[in-house]
């Protein structure tokens, strides 16, 4: 449905975005995952129309989006600020947007109600957004965007700024309306949880570029460059003659003593010795010091664990568990993927 | 709005701290004001001053359609020359609140820098600007057009007080502005608001704190002066300001020039009463 196209963007000397390239298809819930200053702000801010990329191509249903101004798009944004009109009452914050496709009025206030009471705002509805919580605030933000049915929301760290439980809450709740609106949902944030747990496809960006575009899990088991091994989740990047070797913690198996214990272990072996156990409840977390290594390596274990600081282990890994990263970080896979 | 915040002990306590501000404001301001509440209601001096004789004459001279016509004139002064600066003003805050931050600060020590100089020798400037061989009438003349008479009209007086004022409209103008969420104006945009709509849906509702300040900062100054009228008013054009003057350095009628005083003094109460009103109605948190 949204073709980006080698979009390339400046700030004076800054690359913000380097030629990206990216599909995202009817219904979609997908996630533009990276740490900040990675460009992902940027391209979002492009697709609302804020920014006009020095380079490159994005169409919406096949015709041109760029040369659209802001307000004619039909993509809307949840400001991560939330952005709402302080001298409005949530009701005129959300009937804003109708008001501005001159819709007869009482089709205005039914729309309003009717999404007021999806995101269950309802009695809230003659308060000024000063007068709400900051979960409240968000959900008007929300309901402020998709009241419009545009064909594309964007979401700028939707959960960001919430707390814990709200958060949680509101997940499920973003999850919850996509499903029922049948909207195309882009998120943009920082948070890899956030991503993984709300997007059905997520594009990993570093320094401008997209480095990998996949399924959560895809993203988590299949690491294609070292950016990536390193960024989602916790991850052993082992350097190797030709490339990386990233194991994830939770897949090295932990034999006290430097014996040669494990039969099945063909992938890895080495021994080295546990400088830091935390106990995290349902698992433990463990840094095992490995001569040559720089960095201790991680092992995640079920519950307590048998294992004390100080202590000589051998760690071993299946081989399937061994993800091998060419060393020079390939090009950008969705440029690979194109004919 | 908060009560007197100090009181018996508590006002002991700050004293080295409120001492001088309190004083400064009995001293220059409580007690000339209070003077000036008395004499309102006492009879004239033959050679100035007052005689202690209550009266309420000074007060039901002030329905006398002459000076009525006086307090009018000066309001309507008064009013166009806020109305200009706001037309002007707000463009320009508009303009100076959009630019980087460095070249704010020097766009915002461009329009202060004129406070620098005599106020009265700016308006003195100005008569060289306007008469009738000066600046305007040859730059009139360069492009083909004939010579107008400007100075010593109404006009020439609002163009002075305009002067004089406006800064004091860029200012808060400029502040609310600032500090404007940029991310607002987006979310206009984004939701279906051209520019146009954008300004008038949710950019001007959220300065209007500052544009309501800014419209008093000039209103105020500008209804009591009397150094403009008099020097590029040529005496023709009479505003309050000059009819206060007259009444105690001219006529020696300081009981009236009391009344008038007071006149002056609650039109722009009641203005400052409804901006505090105003602001604290559209305040955002």
């Amino acid at each position: 449905m949204i073709e980006i196209k080698g979009v390339s963007h400046r700030f004076g000397r800054t690359r913000a975005l380097d030629d990206v390239s990216l599909d995202i298809g009817e219904g979609e819930f997908s996630a533009l995952l990276g740490p900040s200053g990675c460009g992902k702000t940027t391209l979002l801010r492009v697709l609302a129309g804020f920014e006009t990329p020095d380079a490159g191509k994005v169409t919406l249903d096949g015709e041109d989006l760029l040369s659209v101004p802001p307000h004619r798009r039909p993509v809307n944004l949840m400001f991560q600020s939330f952005a709402l009109f302080p001298h409005m009452s949530v009701e005129r914050n959300v009937a804003y947007g109708l008001e501005r496709e001159r819709l007869p009025r009482r089709e205005i206030r039914e729309r309003v109600d009717a999404v007021l009471d999806t995101v269950g705002l309802t009695a809230y509805a003659r308060r000024r957004p000063h007068e709400l919580s900051g979960g409240q605030r968000q959900r008007v933000a929300l309901a402020r965007a998709i009241v419009k049915r545009p064909r594309l929301l964007l979401l700028d760290e939707p959960l960001s700024a919430l707390d814990k439980q709200v958060r949680a809450e509101m997940q499920l709740e973003l999850k919850r309306l996509q499903h029922e609106v049948g909207i195309t949902f882009l998120v943009v944030t920082h948070d890899q949880e956030e991503a993984m747990s709300l997007a059905d496809r997520i594009a990993v960006m570093n320094a401008g570029r997209i480095e990998q575009t996949d399924a959560p899990v895809t993203l988590y088991e299949r690491p294609r460059t070292a950016f990536v091994a390193g960024f989602v989740g916790a991850n052993n990047l082992f350097p190797g003659p030709d490339g990386i070797t990233a194991v994830r913690p939770e897949s090295i198996r932990i034999c006290e003593g430097d014996g040669d214990g494990d039969p099945d272990a063909g992938g890895g072996r080495l021994t080295g010795t546990v400088v830091d156990v935390s106990f995290h409840g349902g698992t433990s977390h463990l840094a095992v010091r490995v001569p040559d290594l720089d960095r201790p390596v991680l092992v995640a274990v079920q519950g307590p664990s048998r294992v004390i600081s100080g202590q000589q282990v051998s760690l071993s890994w299946p081989p399937d568990a061994a993800v091998h990263v060419p060393a020079s970080t390939p090009v950008s896979p969705i440029e690979g993927e194109e004919p | 709005m908060k009560r007197w915040p100090l009181t018996g002990p508590r006002l002991m306590k700050r004293w080295p701290l409120t001492g001088p501000g309190l004083t400064y404001l009995t001293v220059l301001m409580v007690v000339p004001l209070g003077l000036v509440l008395s004499y309102a209601f006492l009879r004239r001096g033959r050679f100035g001053g007052v005689v202690y004789q209550p009266t309420i004459e000074n007060l039901t001279r002030l329905a006398d359609p002459l000076y009525a016509d006086v307090v009018l004139h000066s309001t309507w002064t008064a009013a166009l020359t806020t109305f200009l600066a706001l037309l002007f003003g707000y463009p320009t805050a508009y303009v100076i609140a959009g630019l980087p931050r460095r070249r704010q600060t020097i766009a915002l020590i461009a329009v202060v820098l004129p406070f620098w100089t005599s106020f009265l020798i700016r308006v003195y400037a100005w008569i060289v600007l306007l008469s009738g061989p000066g600046w305007l009438n040859k730059a009139l003349r360069a492009v083909g057009l004939g010579p107008v008479d400007v100075l010593y009209t109404d006009a020439a007086v609002v163009t002075g007080l305009l002067y004089a004022y406006l800064p004091l409209m860029i200012l808060p103008l400029y502040a609310s502005l600032v500090r404007l969420d940029p991310q607002v104006r987006e979310a206009a945009a984004n939701l279906g608001a051209g520019p146009w709509t954008t300004f008038r849906t949710v950019t001007l509702p959220l300065t209007l704190p500052g544009v309501l300040t800014g419209c008093l900062f000039v209103f105020v100054p500008s209804f009591g002066n009397f150094v403009v009228p008099e020097l590029l008013g040529g005496g023709r054009s009479v505003m309050v300001g000059n009819l206060i003057r007259d009444q105690f350095l001219k006529a020696r009628d300081w009981p009236f020039g009391s009344a008038l005083a007071l006149a002056l003094l609650a039109v722009l109460m009641v203005l400052l009463l409804a901006q505090a009103w105003a602001a604290r109605r559209y305040a955002t948190r």
